[in-house]
């Protein structure tokens, strides 16, 4: 599974939702509210075996698939 | 330490709020689990709710406020700029040159008083620390926004950290402060609350759960060993989700705020005001408290019960 797909897995799984195109808001689209998150970022760091620290706990790193999708590749 | 806590006598229901922030009760309470909160009337203050605090917290102990060595104010709803409220409520309990010292940082304010009152009374003797705040006053403030509004309540608590006696005394603590973060959780003057709400929960998240565990894993404790867990009220979900994330039963984390919101600086004291007086501190029994806030500032402490 390459890396988007799965990205798109974890956010269907936390949110138990339809994930929405890879540049909409997750927030604005209401897929994830502000407790769904933490959830996302654990279950992104489980899947792709990265430790993401606390200085890049901004929100908007994780607003779309394509930011995640960037973020992600920038630890690696 | 002994603990005392002040709630003024109005209490605010969901019925009563939802006119004004134009949601119904049953929203209210679904989205923060909040049934009422308390708020004083329009001539109460931050030091009215901190010298009934700190008043029934001397009570408790059995002390004259002319044996305090040091008082700590945490508030971060003042009435002005300067000076903070501490001078007023040290003047209020009768004292005209015992040192009182502000601590303006909001909600973790409560827990860094203690955990600077530990560092200080073998040195100051015995630190009062009280944490105030009127809420309302912020929440409500025009416009009007409906998803923080409802969250808050006013109250005051206090804590006694005596050198040598009372009902609990502190085995450890941490306290840590990041400032990366600091515009998303932020009241500047004369405006209504800047909260960011994703940011809150992430770092809250994350950091409150990491704090806990090392201040039990420094003191060799477990989070089972630990009887209660005395949190900042800032949100029954939250709570619940740092009590999984330690893996204890959430019941183990005291709560009241069903009936009195988000007090801020003042709701974990006010927790363990309730918590101490229903069920008291048993000799050797472990309390953790813990809190998180703007700044953001976060910590934990790990005190143990000294009562027979």
């Amino acid at each position: 599974m390459d890396k988007r797909a799965k990205i798109t897995e974890i956010i269907e799984t936390v949110s138990k939702k339809k994930a929405p195109g890879p540049d909409e808001s997750l927030f604005d689209s209401g897929l994830l509210d502000s407790f769904a998150l933490p959830d996302m970022v654990s279950e992104l760091e489980a899947a792709f075996g990265v430790k993401i620290p606390d200085s890049d706990l901004n929100p908007r790193k994780f607003d779309t698939i394509e930011r995640i999708e960037s973020y992600l590749e920038s630890l690696q | 330490m002994n603990f005392g806590a002040a709630l003024p006598a109005r209490v605010v229901t969901n019925d009563e709020l939802s006119g004004q922030v134009g949601r119904t009760a049953d929203w209210i309470r679904n989205v923060s689990g909040i049934e009422e909160r308390r708020y004083v009337g329009e001539e109460g203050s931050v030091v009215d709710l901190a010298w009934e605090a700190a008043t029934d917290c001397l009570a408790r102990a059995g002390m004259e406020a002319s044996e305090l060595g040091l008082i700590l104010v945490s508030s971060g709803t003042p009435a002005r700029q300067f000076p903070g409220p501490a001078s007023q409520v040290a003047k209020r309990l009768g004292l005209d040159e015992t040192p009182a010292v502000d601590i303006p940082i909001a909600s973790a304010g409560g827990l860094f008083a203690m955990a600077m009152a530990d560092d200080m009374a073998e040195k100051r003797g015995p630190v009062l620390v009280v944490a105030a705040e009127v809420m309302s006053r912020i929440a409500m403030r025009e416009p009007l926004e409906a998803g923080i509004s409802v969250l808050f309540g006013d109250g005051a608590g206090a804590c006694l950290v005596h050198p040598e006696e009372g009902k609990a005394r502190i085995i450890g603590s941490r306290m840590a402060t990041d400032g990366a973060f600091a515009e998303d959780l932020r009241l500047e003057f004369g405006a209504g609350l800047a909260m960011n709400g994703r940011s809150v929960i992430l770092h809250a998240s994350r950091k409150l759960p990491r704090v806990i565990l090392q201040v039990l894993e420094e003191q060799g404790v477990t989070a089972r060993d630990v009887e209660v867990y005395l949190m900042h009220q800032a949100n029954q979900n939250l709570m619940d989700r740092v009590a999984d994330a330690i893996g204890v039963e959430r019941e183990r984390f005291y709560s009241n705020i069903a009936r009195y919101a988000n007090t801020s600086s003042a709701s974990m004291l006010i927790a363990a005001a309730e918590w101490g007086k229903e069920t008291g501190f048993e000799a050797g029994q472990k309390v953790c408290f813990a809190a998180f806030g703007a700044g953001y500032h976060w910590g934990a402490m790990l005190a143990e019960g000294c009562e027979g």
